[in-house]
């Protein structure tokens, strides 16, 4: 089988690669990246005036199955994620029951391959059961294809079984991936404390929630020389803690969503349930040094925190909402519309975060065009102009807080392993 | 004719959209100390008081403001945990829309669910307390009581005390009194203190003592004694030792100032029984002008067509 993807110019950070190129894809690996190559006997896909980048891939999703397919499942999540040009989805383990067992990362695989719409790598759990007390058999989830562990949803509050946590998983070159969270400060929390919390009359989330446990997981890496993945960081105080340890050398990496880096508390106001989420939306200000922290390199990936939830957990009074939104259809959309261009960052920093960025962080073979890797390939028209409609979601999810915006730049085609997944191009 | 078809709260109301509550509210206060306690003025139409949290004198000034003008009133009490395992706000909210009411009166301990109400049925929505947003019926009427007190609601030195982060009669007092252009100051423990409250407009003390001082009006709040277990101040005697009003306080206040309380007083607790049954104290005659309010909230959501 050979492909020959015509007239486009390619845009590969893990390369430095910007330019009109032409790519032959020959049995789902990249088997030449040059200008004008001609050969018989290909299929010719003709994409020109469109932007060729390595498939997007996202870090942190939930795909709830098992157990919570109402929400998702790794059918519609994976639909969703072609849909949104992801051709890798790193899915979380707090399903029911939770992923802390190689025979369900093999459940999870093994799903995944019957869709064939995405690749899909599972997370296993930190602890059994996520409930905090025993690590889980890492050494066989890891083998079985866990590409790393997290308790997310549940952080895990005891710094010594954190510690215990970390050191275990390096030894499988795996990282821990930690929802920070301050589970007594964060008591009862509904959104950011602040100016719209009071107004509001909602219970407040500190900043400083999440910023002890940033600082306590940044102090035990220094430790013990193990790496740590933050998760979803949300705060001023979270990037700078973070820009100061990566300055010391410490093993410290960190992911930023879409929705953290382009609004802010005040899409609350109203009561709307869809800008409910966990971290919480914060200020201008966090927003700020949010882009700043993506420019300067402190954060490595953008990922999305796909959260699906049903309508019945969303259309509630607010307290009584459930916390999360989706993002897999809208994370490139908004990037390209609301974050490139802004306080100076560029394309090629944007498509970074979201390519070879987040394969970074989780060691992942993937995020590169180069010759011999996987046709992993997502295929943008930057001058596309959509309004989002939650109605038109691929996912089983309708929680977005970006319903109705108008976006400028979208997925057109997805390619994994050389087949077409997702496509717009007649 | 009021700006809203709702009142969800005192934030999005029109400084006209109070001067005109207020002024049919004295207009409506004389039918409560008739012999005969009814007008027709609602006749034909129906209330529902939906609450969710116990409250006696919420609902009752409620539910007479309606009956005296003629309304037909209902009460649907529940506590929300059970509802929780049950039929949401929503359905129960559409089912009794269906029975044809024109008003749903909710009590709600969740901030939001009178707006969230409101975004659901074709029934006018009273805000009777939502969680530790707003209570804007009460505000309304220690407006009226300062009003008629003080003929003016503009260029007073307003004084809340106690819990202001849990409090929704708070909230809508300082949107109510800076909107009638009045000076609010706010004190209480700083455990009990909201961030940023400065940019609702109400300007934050540390000690009561500053807050009351030459104050025209004085309001207390309610302390909820289950506060005390979740550390958010040491001990009743302490609270009451430092944020208590008692009769030395409520001297640094203007001679003429009058006390506010929303009730139920813990007496001895945030206020001495002294200042409760002071001459300064209006506690009283808040709870009349309450009915009288409500009168005047009822009659402008649902007496007359807005169109």
């Amino acid at each position: 089988m050979k492909k020959l993807l015509k007239g486009a110019k390619v845009l590969d950070p893990s390369q430095n690669l910007d330019g009109m190129r032409d790519i032959l894809v020959v049995d789902g690996r990249i088997a030449e990246i040059k200008e004008n190559i001609e050969i018989s006997g290909a299929e010719v896909i003709d994409l020109s005036n469109y932007i060729i980048t390595p498939g997007l891939i996202d870090i942190h999703a939930h795909f709830r199955e098992p157990g919570y397919e109402y929400k998702e499942d790794i059918e519609s999540g994976s639909m969703s994620a072609a849909a949104g040009g992801f051709t890798a989805v790193a899915c979380m383990p707090n399903t029911k029951p939770p992923i802390d067992n190689s025979a369900l990362i093999e459940y999870v695989k093994f799903r995944a391959s019957q869709v064939g719409k995405a690749k899909v790598l599972p997370i296993g759990c930190v602890t059994k059961g996520q409930e905090g007390k025993e690590i889980t058999e890492m050494g066989d989830m890891a083998r079985a294809g866990a590409v790393a562990f997290s308790d997310d949803g549940k952080p895990v509050a005891s710094s010594s079984l954190m510690r215990k946590a970390m050191v275990y998983a390096a030894m499988f070159d795996k990282v821990v991936i930690d929802h920070c969270e301050d589970p007594s400060l964060f008591e009862g929390g509904q959104m950011n404390e602040g100016r719209v919390s009071t107004l509001l009359g909602l219970a407040g989330i500190p900043a400083a929630s999440e910023e002890i446990m940033v600082a306590r997981d940044i102090l035990l890496a220094k430790a013990m020389k193990v790496p740590i993945h933050i998760a979803h960081i949300s705060t001023k105080g979270s990037v700078e803690l973070i820009r100061k340890a990566k300055s010391e050398g410490v093993r410290v990496t960190c992911e930023v969503t879409p929705h953290h880096l382009t609004l802010t508390e005040e899409a609350v106001i109203g009561y709307d349930t869809n800008a409910k989420v966990n971290p919480p939306l914060r200020t201008q200000e966090d927003v700020d040094a949010l882009l700043e922290g993506l420019k300067d390199g402190t954060i490595d990936a953008i990922a999305t925190d796909h959260a699906p939830h049903h309508i019945d957990e969303k259309d509630l009074e607010f307290d009584q909402a459930a916390f999360g939104l989706v993002g897999l259809e809208t994370a490139l959309g908004v990037i390209l519309t609301n974050v490139v261009g802004k306080n100076g960052i560029s394309l090629n920093t944007g498509i970074q975060k979201m390519t070879i960025g987040p394969a970074k962080v989780l060691g992942l073979e993937m995020g590169t065009l180069k010759v011999g890797a996987s046709a992993d390939i997502t295929v943008i028209d930057i001058n596309r102009e959509w309004i989002v409609d939650k109605d038109r979601f691929f996912s089983k999810g309708r929680n977005t807080p970006f319903h109705g915006l108008k976006l400028k730049g979208k997925a057109v085609m997805t390619i994994v392993d050389g087949n077409v997944t997702y496509s717009e191009i007649e | 004719m009021l700006s809203q078809k709702h009142l969800l709260g005192l934030e999005n109301l029109q400084k006209s959209d109070i001067e005109l509550l207020l002024e049919t509210a004295e207009s409506f206060k004389e039918i409560i100390d008739r012999d005969v306690k009814k007008v027709p003025t609602l006749r034909g139409k129906a209330i529902v008081n939906l609450f969710y949290e116990p409250s006696t004198r919420t609902r009752t000034s409620f539910e007479l403001a309606g009956k005296y003008l003629s309304a037909d009133t209902i009460n649907f009490t529940s506590s929300a945990s059970s509802v929780r395992k049950g039929e949401t706000l929503k359905d129960t909210a559409k089912t009794i829309e269906m029975m044809g009411v024109d008003a749903v009166i909710i009590r709600h301990s969740s901030s939001g669910a009178a707006s969230y109400l409101s975004r659901h049925v074709t029934a006018s929505v009273i805000n009777a307390g939502d969680g530790t947003h707003e209570h804007p019926t009460q505000a309304l009427l220690d407006m009226f009581t300062v009003k008629e007190k003080k003929g003016t609601l503009s260029g007073l030195k307003v004084a809340i005390f106690g819990d202001i982060l849990h409090s929704r009669v708070a909230r809508s007092n300082i949107f109510g009194f800076t909107k009638m252009g009045s000076e609010v100051f706010v004190a209480g423990p700083s455990t009990l203190m909201p961030p940023d409250i400065e940019q609702m407009g109400a300007k934050p003390v540390e000690i009561i003592e500053e807050a009351v001082r030459d104050a025209d009006v004085v309001i207390a709040l309610r302390i909820q004694l289950e506060r005390q277990q979740k550390g958010l101040f040491p001990t009743i005697r302490e609270y009451s030792k430092f944020f208590g009003l008692n009769k030395d306080k409520l001297a640094l206040a203007k001679s003429d100032a009058i006390l506010l309380h929303p009730g139920p007083v813990n007496r001895g607790i945030e206020l001495t029984s002294e200042v409760i049954d002071g001459s300064q104290s209006v506690i009283n005659q808040q709870v009349k002008n309450g009915v009288a309010v409500r009168m005047a909230v009822l009659y402008h959501l649902i007496g007359g067509s807005r169109e």
